[in-house]
């Protein structure tokens, strides 16, 4: 076959990807307010406006909090892969990379593997602010480091819902829109900031199912404490299954560019 | 050389819902040529481009670069070609040295030979000065070059450059025809598309002309202005009232009747050769008769198109006039 690229030039293709996405990362300042800012502002709005009204199983909302805000976290910073995408796309740097005998698979392979690298870091950095405004996970190292690698899987996921999306829209402010608009009732009908057994009945059983309600418990079993196997196992067969319909539904969407 | 034409098109045909964008085209280029795409917009131009550098798949007919088919082996076609598309596709948070070395190893080059060559392109496109500052600062001008540059990276054999002008400041443009040329010098096959029948005279052996996604003509500039009428002498008469007594001063100097509009001080006749201007001036001096101008009118891409297919082009704001008074 002379149609693939051998797989020693595939794979230098996503380093060489990744790494401009990485220096994109460093360099954009948008990037900076959109993926650590927020969290930050919305730990400062519920851990102190809305905190001390929230009533919580064991009484700390610090703790309750800060796993919601770290997946949390992980979604901001998958959109960023789409808004970066369709930013390509709708500037003709797509069309520059098609025209060179690269792998195809290079452009999405990179671009949300350095999501990956910088969400690591928004990861480790609201995980600091956590325990600056009271977040104290009294968990072994082992499952916090458990934890922290569900949420980068987690990201990492979402990094392809959002490429397709961006695939789909191919403008940035449309992507940066379209983004929101599935993540924000995603993480508010969830157990991000309430328990969910205050909600009504068929808004409790959304909240119940919903991926994000699976990790954030996930996340908060594996930091301060309870049975994570459940959580852990759902969200596991969320990512497996959102995998399997986004991986090759964006790599399908790239290829079908004209 | 292989032998095989750069470019070889046949009956290629592509559609976007209703609009049929290349309706059967053909086409053959010669290696080592500029041949110059030149149509209005929405014509097919871009399609084309687009179909010969693998980005979209055409419904039906061939295209071959270099010998090598695009649908069966895009991969061979992409190693041999370099594309410039209508927006300069530089990324903005690079600099321009980044962008380039990043082409480079897009190209499989190797870091050491990535850099060498980025330094290379920087050098004869004079970004030097400019390499290690971001590309986001960069003028139109600039962007452009960069642009190029990055195209010639990965020395390409064929290189497609869609508009590459649109949009440029004169001197921008003077400069970017002066490195097309030079490309051309070391060999290197070019199609670009434009929508100026000044910039395809200037830089193009071959000028094909397209429209509603197939070629209307094809040839020299010189073969295609001759089909659609030669350039023209305009003489603005001091004194309207005399146009007669100009004209039969004129008419032995015209191998056709000079024209001229009823109530109007301008008179042409066509350009039979370079003597014409200084005889219609010293016969018109015979005669007594004053001139307050003197032009001659090169067809414009409007005639040749008119010529050629009945229709007006839909003129843009931006299409620079470099008519010579």
């Amino acid at each position: 076959m002379t149609n693939r690229v051998p797989l020693r030039d595939a794979a230098s293709d996503c380093v060489v990807m990744a790494r401009r996405g990485l220096i994109e990362s460093v360099r954009k300042p948008a990037l900076l307010v959109f993926t650590f800012i927020e969290p930050v502002i919305l730990i400062v709005i519920f851990r102190y406006a809305f905190g001390g009204a929230i009533k919580v199983p064991n009484g700390d909302y610090a703790n309750f909090l800060m796993p919601g805000i770290l997946v949390l976290t992980a979604v901001f910073g998958a959109i960023v892969t789409g808004i970066g995408l369709s930013e390509d796309l709708s500037k003709g740097i797509v069309d520059r990379l098609r025209s060179l005998p690269i792998a195809r698979s290079a452009v999405l392979v990179g671009r949300t593997l350095s999501d990956l690298a910088r969400n690591v870091a928004n990861v480790i950095i609201i995980f600091a602010v956590g325990f600056l405004v009271g977040f104290a996970p009294n968990q072994p190292i082992t499952r916090i480091f458990a934890a922290v690698l569900l949420l980068l899987a987690f990201a990492y996921v979402f990094s392809w819902i959002s490429a397709t999306i961006g695939l789909l829209v191919r403008d940035p402010e449309t992507a940066q829109g379209a983004g929101f608009v599935w993540v924000f009732p995603l993480t508010f009908i969830s157990s991000a900031f309430v328990p969910t057994d205050t909600m009504p009945p068929v808004v409790r059983a959304i909240a119940d199912v919903n991926p994000i309600t699976l990790c954030v418990d996930a996340v908060r079993a594996l930091t301060i404490g309870g049975d994570a196997t459940e959580a852990v196992l759902g969200t596991l067969a969320w990512l497996a299954g959102l995998s399997l319909v986004f991986i090759p539904f964006a790599v399908a969407r790239y290829r079908a560019l004209e | 050389m292989t032998g095989e034409p750069a470019i070889q098109v046949d009956a290629l045909r592509k559609r976007f819902g209703d609009v049929v964008a290349l309706d059967g085209l053909d086409l053959v280029a010669p290696e080592g040529q500029v041949l110059a795409l030149l149509g209005p917009n929405g014509a097919g131009k871009t399609t084309l481009v687009r179909a010969l550098a693998t980005l979209l798949v055409p419904d039906g007919g061939r295209a071959r670069v270099l010998g090598i088919d695009v649908l069966a082996d895009p991969l061979r076609v992409r190693r041999e070609i370099g594309l410039a598309g209508q927006f300069a596709a530089v990324d903005e948070i690079l600099t321009g040295r980044e962008n380039l070395e990043m082409v480079g190893m897009l190209y499989h080059l190797g870091r050491a030979e990535s850099v060498r060559r980025a330094r290379e392109v920087l050098e004869r496109f004079e970004l030097t000065d400019a390499a290690d500052r971001r590309a986001s600062t960069y003028s139109g001008g600039m962007r452009r070059r960069l642009d190029l540059a990055a195209t010639l990276v990965g020395q390409p054999r064929v290189l497609f450059l869609d508009e590459p002008t649109s949009g440029l400041d004169p001197r921008s443009r003077a400069q970017l025809w002066d490195m097309v040329r030079e490309l051309r010098r070391e060999g290197t096959t070019i199609l670009l598309t434009t929508q100026y029948l000044e910039e395809a005279d200037r830089l193009a052996q071959l000028i094909a002309v397209i429209d509603q996604g197939r070629i209307v003509a094809e040839g020299s500039a010189a073969e295609l202005k001759e089909r659609v009428g030669r350039d023209r002498l305009v003489v603005r008469l001091a004194d309207a009232g005399r146009m007669e007594d100009a004209r039969v001063a004129l008419s032995p100097l015209a191998d056709e009747a000079p024209l001229a509009a009823p109530g109007d001080i301008r008179l042409s006749l066509p350009m039979t050769g370079p003597e014409l201007p200084a005889e219609v001036v010293r016969a018109l001096d015979r005669a007594g008769l004053g001139i307050v101008g003197l032009e001659i009118r090169t067809p414009t891409l409007d005639d040749v198109f008119f010529a050629l297919t009945g229709r007006h082009v839909e003129r843009e704001a931006e299409q620079p006039q470099e008519v010579t008074a």
